[in-house]
C-alpha cells in the first residue's frame, strides 16, 4: 500500500491483515542534519536537516520558490482525538507540515487500569492504548513516513500502574518513544510509590532493549505548581532522579530526554528567568537529550496569547538547545486539540526555529551575568537532595511533601503533594523475589535465578516475543459496541453518498468555529453571540473565548457550534480554475502580436506591490512574455489611464485597486468604463482590474473585462490578454 | 513539610566555594545516594504488572497473563516468578509453554504448582 497525496488514508486498508503486520523498524530516529552553509534558494542555512519529499511549506514560501527548510531538531505534534482512525489522519497532516514525533495522548484514567486493554474503544481526551490501536497507528506511521520521506517517531505513555506490560507492548509493536517517569505516577496519579519505582526499572530495561527514546515527567511539577517559577530547584532534582534511575536500569544516556518547560511567561520578565533555568539544566545534564516543551501552566483560551508564548519558548530553545522541540496546540486551553491547531503548533515551531537559523554564531550569552544565577539554582537543588537524604531518602521525603511546594527551595510553603509510602493505588502489591525467583525472558531487570549455563533467559523458551514476533497473540476486539467498525459504519455511508460536513477532530463531527465582535460589555456580548448562532440554526453553541476590547465599547467572542446539515459533493458548483496558456504559447503569441498595456493603481491608493508583481519580469510578470507596459504609478486618476492608453496605443488597461467600505472601487470601475466609451475606445481596449479582494464576478458586474484577486500571477493575466485578443481577431 | 523562610544564604555557605564542576559532581553524587536504595528495592522485588509483562514476552495474551498472575498472587507464589511457574509446569508435564499456561488459565495443574513451589525451594 502506497499513499497518494490526492487520496485520503484508507482506514480499511490499514485494518486489513493487521494481525500479521510487523513494524518496519524500531528505535528512535533523529533527523539527518545537513552541513553548515547548505544553500536553499537565495539563502544559506546552518541548522537544517534533509528536505521532505512532500510537505506543506510555511505560508510565505511562495515568495521563496516554495522552499521548506526543515529545522535540525525533531518536532513533536501531540494528538488526542480519542479515536485512532482519526488520530492517523492528523498524523499525516502534521507530518506534511514538518512533525516527525507523533505523540499520541492516552485516554483519561488508563494509568489506573492494572493491566492492558484490548480492541479499539473510544477515549476521552486521548486514546485507549491497545495493541490493535498501536499496530494500526504504527502501520499508518510507516506509510506516512514513506510518503513524506522522513522517519516518523511514534510515541505514547509507559506510565501508570501497568508500566512493565505497556513497555513490552510498545517494544513489540515498534513504538519509538515513550514517557516513563515513576515520579509522575507517584505525585500526579496517586500510584503507590514502591510499586511505581519497582515497575519502572523493569519497564525501562525493556524500553532500552529496543532503543526507545524516553521522555521524563518532571515538567508536570511546573504544570501543577501555583508559582511555577518557584519549583525550578525541584525540577532539577526530579530530572536527576529519573535520569540516573534510568541509566542504572539499563538505558543509554542518549536515549533519555529531559522534558523541560520554560517555567514562566509574561507578564513576568519571563525570558531571563527561563533562560537561566534552561542554561543551568543543559550544563548539569550535558550528556542527556533535551525535549523542549512549551509552557502549558499558564495557557489561556486565547489562541494568539498561546502562540506568542510558543514563539518565545521556541526562541529560547534556539538560544540554548533542543533535540526535540515539542509543540502544544494553541487551543489546548479551550478544546481537545483540533486538526488546525495541531498544524498551527507545528508551523509556529518550524517558523521560529528556521527564522533563528544559525543565530548562536551572532549572539552569545553574557556569562558574567548568568553565572551567579546558574550557581544559585544548582546549589538550591543540591540542598534539596541533601535534605531528602537527611529525611531518610526519597520515599520519606515524598511522604512529607517535599515536592510541588510553592516555596522556592529551601523556602517552604508547606503545601507540597504528600504521598505515603504504603498508600495509593497498588499499595501492597509488591512482593519479594524469592531466592528461586526466575523469569525466562531476556532484558529483565533485577534478580533472576536462571538455571546454570543460561545467560539469556529467553533461551529457555526458544526465544521471547521481542525476538520472535510470531509468538505475539493479537486480540482483535472485546467490546461489540465500542469499536472502530461501529464508528466507521456511518462514516463509510456518508462518504459513499459524497456528503460533506465540516470537522475539527473527527470525520463528520460538524463542529465549526465562529468569531464576532459585539459592541456590548462582556455578559451581553456573550448572550448576544449565542443568540446569533442559534438564529443561524447552529447547534450546541458554546463560547470558547472572549476578549474585552473595552469594558463598554466591545467584546470579541469566539464560539463553536455544530452544523446540523450536510452538503452534497456532486451538487457543488466549483470555482473556475484560471485558464492558463503554457509559456511557449504565450511567448509565441506576443512575439507575433505586439501588445502594449498601461498600468497603475487607481484612486487614492499607494499600494503597488501586487501590480509590480504582475508586471515585472523578475517576478514572472507579463513583461516576461513580451508584453510592453507603461507604468503610470500610484493614485492615478481614471482619466489619466484612458489618455495614456490612447497615447501609447495600448490594447489593455491594468488597474489595481483596493476594495473599500464606501465602494470607491466600484466608482473607479464605472469611471474607467464610461470614459473609455466617451473617448470611443471601449471596444478596442481590455480593461482589467486587480487587487487582493477583487474577483472576476464583481469586476464583470461592473463592466470590466476581467478581475484578478489574491494569488494571481503574470501568466494568468497574460493568458487572459492573449485569449481576448485572439477572440477579437477571430471576430 | 513545615513552612520555612528562604534560608539559602545560610544553608549554601559550604557550597559557595565549590567550582561549577564540583557542584555538578556533588549533585550527581547525591542523586546516586537517593536512587541506589530504590534500585535495590527494584532488584529484589516484583509486582503483578512485572510478572504479566514476563508472560506477555513468553507469548501469552493480556487476558491469559492476568488470570495466571492473579491466581499466583492469591496463592502467595508471585515471588517465584510467573514465567518460572509456567516454565516448570511445561517441563514437568512435557508440554509446550503456551499449552501449560492455557491449562493454568483453565484451572488445571494448580495442585502441581503448589507442590513444586510451596514446599520450600523449587529445584
Amino acid at each position: 500500500m502506497i499513499l497518494e497525496p490526492n487520496k485520503k488514508l484508507d482506514i480499511d486498508e490499514i485494518l486489513k491483515d493487521l494481525e500479521n503486520y510487523r513494524p518496519k523498524s524500531k528505535g528512535w530516529h533523529w533527523r539527518e542534519k545537513l552541513p553548515e552553509g547548505t544553500k536553499k534558494y537565495d539563502f544559506t542555512y546552518d541548522n537544517i536537516s534533509e528536505d521532505l519529499k512532500k510537505s506543506v511549506p510555511l505560508p510565505a514560501a511562495h515568495y521563496f520558490e516554495n522552499i521548506d527548510p526543515q529545522p535540525d531538531c525533531v518536532i513533536t505534534s501531540e494528538i488526542a482525538s480519542g479515536r485512532f482512525e482519526e488520530d492517523i489522519r492528523r498524523m499525516r497532516m502534521a507530518a506534511w507540515h514538518g512533525a516527525d514525533h507523533i505523540m499520541v495522548i492516552r485516554t483519561l484514567g488508563q494509568s489506573h487500569i492494572d493491566g492492558l486493554i484490548e480492541g479499539t474503544p473510544e477515549g476521552i481526551g486521548g486514546i485507549p492504548i491497545t495493541r490493535k490501536q498501536l499496530r494500526a497507528s504504527k502501520k499508518a506511521c510507516d506509510l506516512i513516513e514513506e510518503e513524506v520521506g522522513r522517519p516518523l517517531n511514534f510515541h505514547s505513555y509507559v506510565s501508570g500502574i501497568a508500566g512493565p506490560e505497556m513497555a513490552v507492548l510498545f517494544a513489540e509493536e515498534g513504538v519509538n518513544a515513550a514517557h516513563q517517569d515513576p515520579q509522575y505516577n507517584v505525585l500526579y496519579r496517586g500510584v503507590n510509590p514502591i510499586r511505581s519505582f519497582v515497575d519502572a526499572a523493569v519497564a525501562k530495561k525493556v524500553m532500552a532493549s529496543v532503543d526507545m527514546l524516553q521522555i521524563d515527567g518532571a515538567h508536570n511539577a511546573n504544570a501543577s505548581a501555583k508559582k511555577a517559577w518557584c519549583v525550578m530547584p525541584e525540577l532539577i532534582v526530579q530530572h536527576g532522579i529519573n535520569s540516573l534511575f534510568s541509566v542504572k536500569s539499563g538505558m543509554k544516556k542518549e536515549n533519555i530526554a529531559l522534558s523541560t518547560v520554560p517555567p514562566t511567561i509574561s507578564p513576568s520578565p519571563e525570558f531571563r528567568i527561563n533562560l537561566v533555568y534552561a542554561l543551568t539544566l543543559r550544563e548539569m545534564f550535558k550528556d542527556y537529550k533535551f525535549r523542549a516543551q512549551m509552557n502549558t501552566r499558564y495557557i489561556e483560551s486565547d489562541l494568539f496569547d498561546a502562540t506568542r508564548v510558543h514563539v518565545l519558548n521556541s526562541a529560547l530553545s534556539k538560544l540554548t538547545s533542543a533535540d526535540i522541540q515539542s509543540t502544544i496546540t494553541p487551543d489546548e486551553g479551550r478544546n481537545v486539540p483540533w486538526h488546525i491547531n495541531s498544524i498551527r503548533g507545528v508551523e509556529t515551531a518550524k517558523h521560529t526555529l528556521i527564522s533563528m537559523d544559525g543565530i548562536k554564531k551572532y549572539l552569545s550569552i553574557n556569562e558574567e551575568t548568568v553565572r551567579g544565577e546558574i550557581r544559585e539554582l544548582k546549589m538550591r537543588s543540591i540542598l534539596m537532595l541533601e535534605e531528602m537524604l537527611e529525611m531518610g531518602g526519597y520515599f520519606q521525603a515524598v511522604e512529607e511533601g517535599i515536592f510541588v511546594d510553592n516555596g522556592k527551595y529551601p523556602e517552604r510553603h508547606g503545601d507540597g503533594i504528600k504521598r505515603p509510602k504504603d498508600g495509593g493505588i497498588g499499595a501492597g502489591s509488591v512482593v519479594d523475589r524469592d531466592k528461586d525467583y526466575m523469569a525466562p525472558v531476556c532484558n529483565h531487570f533485577g534478580y533472576n535465578n536462571l538455571p546454570e549455563g543460561i545467560e539469556k533467559g529467553c533461551d529457555l523458551i526458544d526465544g521471547c516475543t521481542l525476538e520472535k514476533p510470531e509468538k505475539i497473540q493479537f486480540i482483535n476486539e472485546l467490546d461489540e459496541t465500542d469499536n472502530v467498525e461501529m464508528r466507521l459504519k456511518d462514516i463509510r455511508e456518508y462518504r459513499k453518498q459524497g456528503l460533506i460536513k465540516p470537522e475539527v477532530e473527527w470525520s463528520y463531527d460538524g463542529w465549526i468555529q465562529l468569531d464576532m465582535t459585539i459592541p456590548e460589555p462582556e455578559q451581553y456580548a456573550e448572550a448576544a453571540a449565542i443568540e446569533i448562532c442559534k438564529k443561524m440554526n447552529l447547534e450546541e453553541v458554546q463560547v470558547i473565548s472572549k476578549t474585552v476590547l473595552h469594558p463598554a465599547e466591545a467584546t470579541y467572542v469566539e464560539l463553536k457550534a455544530k452544523v446540523p446539515f450536510f452538503v452534497k459533493k456532486d451538487e457543488l458548483v466549483l470555482p473556475k480554475k484560471p485558464d492558463i496558456m503554457d509559456s511557449d504559447e504565450l511567448f509565441d503569441f506576443f512575439e507575433k502580436n505586439e501588445v502594449k498595456v498601461v498600468a497603475g493603481t487607481v484612486g487614492n491608493d499607494e499600494h503597488n506591490v501586487g501590480l509590480r508583481e504582475i508586471l515585472d519580469i523578475k517576478h514572472g510578470g507579463i513583461e516576461k512574455y513580451g508584453i510592453k507596459y507603461s507604468y503610470l504609478g500610484t493614485s492615478v486618476p481614471p482619466e489619466k489611464m484612458i489618455d495614456a492608453a490612447i497615447e501609447t496605443g495600448a490594447k489593455a488597461i491594468l488597474a489595481s485597486m483596493i476594495v473599500t467600505h464606501n465602494e470607491i472601487h466600484v466608482e473607479s470601475m464605472k469611471k474607467l468604463h464610461e470614459l473609455a466609451i466617451e473617448k470611443g475606445i471601449r471596444d478596442k481596449i481590455l480593461i482589467i482590474v486587480g487587487g487582493t479582494q477583487i474577483n472576476n464576478d464583481s469586476a464583470k458586474a461592473n463592466n470590466m473585462d476581467a478581475g484578478f484577486g489574491r494569488g494571481t500571477k503574470g501568466n494568468h493575466v497574460a493568458s487572459f490578454i492573449a485569449k481576448a485578443i485572439k477572440a477579437k481577431q477571430e471576430n | 513539610m513545615q513552612q520555612r523562610i528562604d534560608d539559602f544564604e545560610v544553608r549554601s555557605k559550604k557550597l559557595q566555594n565549590m567550582t561549577d564542576e564540583q557542584l555538578d559532581n556533588y549533585f550527581w553524587e547525591l542523586v546516586e545516594k537517593v536512587v541506589d536504595p530504590i534500585l535495590n528495592l527494584a532488584d529484589t522485588h516484583t509486582s503483578q504488572s512485572i510478572e504479566r509483562s514476563v508472560l506477555l514476552r513468553m507469548g501469552f495474551n493480556s487476558m491469559q497473563a492476568k488470570v495466571i498472575v492473579d491466581k499466583l498472587f492469591e496463592r502467595h507464589l508471585l515471588g517465584k516468578g510467573a514465567g518460572h511457574v509456567v516454565y516448570k509446569i511445561a517441563k514437568e508435564k512435557n508440554i509446550g509453554i503456551l499449552e501449560a499456561g492455557k491449562a493454568l488459565v483453565d484451572g488445571k495443574y494448580w495442585e502441581d504448582v503448589v507442590r513444586i513451589f510451596k514446599d520450600g525451594e523449587s529445584k
